[in-house]
């Protein structure tokens, strides 16, 4: 399998404060990866890092075998990174479809159809009854969906998922990630951000654990589970979410 | 759900016939010459030229969210290099005012490259800054008159039509033009897929960019447009005026505050909103027009006023309650 995604030694700093610290990995297109880690850990940063929205401080980032290091958010979009945001971050003023018309209109389109394409999209992500509603009158549910719907709009090869299960009933989770399996069925790459584990196991075949920005585990997903510094981290996650 | 149905298609129905005002009163618009008397002519391009600025002013802080103060640097661009083209380059007036525009457009260039470094409040600060340098720069110009500006000669005015009468008519119509070309030059381009980049950009620039809208371009391009189309009108401003002065042509409160005072009222953010605020901003001035000082005073205590009461202006509060819409620029899923 060609590599969709490679870091080398990605490092992120603000200030003194290092966000991702020496962050190297390689993708295989067609992958589902998971990444967990902490609040804070500096999960979201990597997508940022990835998707374009912040720049390296050092190191570089490779997608499809080009260095897009450089390269502005828009331009990777149009290559074929799409990203949903982990706050939803809608056109509220436009209708849910037009939220996918942007994509489709700016992103990586290869749509001949977009009409159909957004409304097969809207079908699948259970929008199409809100379609021509403002989206600023979906509830956070339907906007996290949205994220998802307007991400896939754009027609990425890789897909950063930012936290698109939490606060879904267990109903709903499943339903959801029943779509994200379909997805990476349809052979798009994804790369997904999640706190709900066995949502996450249940897709991804790999799973990346970051802690203070750092890489601390990876590796097929119950044996990284099974990892003693990770049940030691991650047990210190539900602590303290249960605390919170 | 019924409800909403019901509201739904009386909210169509209320805006077609909206729509019909509209067309009935742009229509009397077009025959204003043959019914209103010189006065009333000369208010109706003032609204005109407001228009098109608030036009302006609307897109690009409406829409890209680039807060300029110094929009009165193009109308002052527009104004005199309309002089110096009609003058010194002895080019047709009618020509000149929109080769004085493109000219703007050229210099807008450079300046956006110099405005886009700064961001937010500096970014307005910045506009500002630079367009007093261009007032300053125009104080310069001898030949321009220098600080005490220039007039335009009798004989140039003249070559627009011999009689008083006629002259007045060939500058309504272009008045007229620049003003209603203005909405429905930002109607098309909202409508169109640049619009989707637009309403995307106001509504998170951060997923714009996200979703393939090079944002910054975007802008960068509005910016000249509006450039453009401001020294259009600014042109057109001093031809009727037929004298100018640096103080006049690169004014912060004719070009900038009054404009912003129109698109915050009527409602930014949308086609209608500048509509209504001029609208609004010309009935008050003509009945308190003669009040001095308190004028503005008033002025501002409304501004303020609307923005405790409903900050998204008069169309704004409108648009958050119904569904009505002079100017659909929706896309539908059917």
């Amino acid at each position: 399998m060609a590599t969709i995604l490679s870091l080398s030694n990605v490092n992120k700093n603000f200030g003194a404060l290092t966000v991702s610290d020496d962050v190297t990995f390689d993708m295989p297109e067609g992958q589902a990866l998971g990444i967990i880690g902490p609040n804070g850990a500096g999960k979201s940063t990597l997508f940022n890092l990835i998707g374009g929205t912040l720049a390296v401080s050092s190191g570089t980032v490779q997608f499809a075998k080009q260095d897009v290091t450089r390269v502005p958010a828009a331009e990777r979009c149009r290559m074929g990174i799409a990203r949903s945001f982990q706050i939803p971050h809608p056109f509220v003023g436009m209708s849910v479809y037009e939220n996918l018309l942007v994509a489709s209109s700016f992103g990586n389109s290869g749509h001949h159809d977009a009409k159909a394409e957004c409304r097969d999209i809207l079908d699948r992500t259970g929008l199409l009854p809100k379609a021509n509603r403002p989206a600023g009158s979906l509830t956070l549910l339907e906007r996290k969906r949205l994220e998802l719907a307007r991400a896939l709009a754009s027609g990425p090869k890789l897909l950063l998922l930012d936290e698109i299960a939490g606060g879904l009933t267990e109903a709903e989770c499943h339903e959801l990630v029943e779509t994200i399996k379909g997805i990476r069925d349809s052979g798009v790459s994804i790369i997904w951000i999640e706190h709900i584990v066995h949502a996450l196991t249940a897709v991804v075949e790999r799973l990346i654990v970051i802690d203070f920005g750092k890489i601390v585990a990876e590796g097929e997903p119950s044996k990284v589970m099974a990892d003693p510094l990770v049940q030691e981290i991650y047990m210190g996650i539900s602590v303290d979410d249960t605390a919170a | 759900m019924t409800s909403m149905d019901m509201t739904q298609g009386r909210g169509i129905s209320v805006s077609v016939v909206l729509r019909l005002v509209l067309l009935a009163v742009v229509a009397g618009l077009a025959v204003a010459p043959v019914w209103a008397g010189r006065s009333d002519l000369r208010l109706l391009m003032e609204v005109f030229s407001f228009l098109a600025l608030a036009q302006m002013w609307n897109l690009l802080a409406g829409y890209t969210g680039l807060i300029s103060v110094g929009q009165q640097a193009f109308v002052g661009l527009g104004g005199y290099l309309f002089f110096a083209l009609a003058m010194f380059a002895g080019l047709p007036l009618l020509i000149a005012i929109p080769a004085a525009a493109i000219a703007t457009a050229v210099i807008a260039v450079p300046t956006g490259w110099i405005a886009f470094r700064l961001q937010g409040p500096y970014f307005a600060i910045g506009t500002w800054v630079i367009a007093e340098v261009f007032r300053l720069s125009a104080a310069q110009i001898g030949a321009l008159g220098g600080g005490s500006g220039i007039s335009l000669p009798v004989a140039l005015a003249k070559s627009l039509a011999d009689s008083r009468g006629g002259r007045e008519m060939v500058m309504y119509y272009i008045a007229f033009t620049i003003g209603i070309a203005s909405v429905l030059m930002v109607w098309g381009l909202l409508r169109s897929k640049w619009g989707l980049a637009l309403t995307a950009i106001r509504d998170s620039e951060p997923a714009a960019e996200a979703m393939g809208v090079a944002t910054r371009r975007v802008k960068f391009m509005i910016y000249v447009l509006a450039a453009f189309w401001t020294s259009l009108t600014g042109g057109f401003v001093f031809l009727q005026k037929l004298r100018i002065t640096p103080d006049a042509a690169f004014s912060l409160n004719e070009w900038t505050a009054f404009v912003i005072f129109i698109v915050v009222i009527g409602g930014i953010g949308s086609i209608e909103g500048p509509v209504i605020g001029v609208v609004i901003f010309f009935a008050l001035r003509e009945v308190a027009s003669d009040w001095g000082t308190w004028y503005l005073i008033m002025m501002g205590g409304i501004a303020i006023a609307v923005m405790l009461v409903d900050k998204r202006g008069v169309w704004g509060a409108i648009r958050a309650r119904t569904n009505l819409s002079i100017f659909p620029v929706t896309k539908v899923l059917d």
